[in-house]
């Protein structure tokens, strides 16, 4: 498995209009990716917003957008998984999403890709994965625990 | 993204007796705060040598060496010479780091394509 990228294909039966609205108009966006936007999308613009996802309104959302090519291509940069509200991920390195629409018989072929990973710091993505859930750090706990008995 | 997906994520794992036979060593060598605070810090910061390792440290430079020679045996970490120096860096433990962090944003993204797609078919 490549740890540093993340390539997604979904056929959707939609037309590629319909899915470029959907991934480019803030509001439609905001919908299916829980998000309330401040801004809408272009090219060049820091975009901010709220999550929306109930229990944690309270995680902010940036990306500054890329490129946008009419139901071709869209792309921006974000940290991911920026979670915690007490680091200041500002100078940290971005991964770059990008959303590929492909027309196809029947409806539209979509490849997300999300790249630059090897630029996220080790020492990050374990804090990620111990804040998953209990995480790593937990399940160590866990097992010990487990095969001391 | 809709990070807050990969929290509502929770993985349970068994293990088979023979399994975690095999798992204890593995586990007990990071069952001391020293020495879960060495391979936190290497995988934070990558290779460091025993001086840099020893120097914000209240564990005397003697103590960290043992600590990061039963992290070795473990297979946690290996250690060179870079030079004078005598350098420790993480092994299997970064890898596995990773790939649990890649795997949980590759979940987020399958849940919000998941949503994607009910959202334009619907």
């Amino acid at each position: 498995m490549d740890t540093n990228r993340i390539d997604k294909e979904i056929l959707l039966h939609a037309a590629p209009s319909r899915v470029w609205r959907a991934l480019t108009d803030a509001g439609e966006f905001g919908t299916w990716f829980r998000v309330k936007l401040d801004a809408a999308f272009a090219v060049g613009r820091r975009v901010t917003g709220h999550v929306t996802y109930p229990g944690y309104e309270h995680l902010t959302f940036e990306v500054t957008v890329e490129r946008m090519d009419p139901e071709d291509y869209f792309s921006f940069r974000w940290h991911p998984y920026a979670i915690d509200l007490a680091i200041d991920y500002s100078a940290e390195p971005t991964t770059l999403v990008e959303f590929r629409i492909e027309a196809v018989e029947g409806g539209t072929l979509l490849k997300v890709t999300e790249s630059g990973f090897e630029r996220i710091p080790a020492g990050r993505r374990a804090e990620a994965i111990r804040m998953n859930d209990g995480g790593w750090a937990t399940q160590i706990n866990n097992i010990r625990d487990h095969v001391a008995r | 993204m809709s990070r807050a997906d990969a929290l509502s994520v929770s993985r349970t794992s068994t293990l088979s007796a023979a399994q975690a036979h095999a798992a204890a060593p593995l586990f007990a060598a990071l069952g001391d705060e020293t020495r879960l605070k060495l391979v936190l810090r290497l995988a934070a910061r990558g290779p460091e040598s025993i001086a840099q390792l020893s120097a914000t440290s209240t564990v005397s430079r003697q103590a960290i060496t043992k600590h990061l020679e039963i992290l070795a045996r473990a297979g946690y970490v290996r250690g060179y010479r870079r030079g004078r120096e005598h350098v420790w860096r993480l092994q299997p433990k970064r890898v596995a780091i990773a790939r649990g962090y890649l795997d949980q944003i590759s979940r987020q993204w399958d849940d919000a394509l998941g949503r994607l797609t009910q959202f334009v078919e619907g």
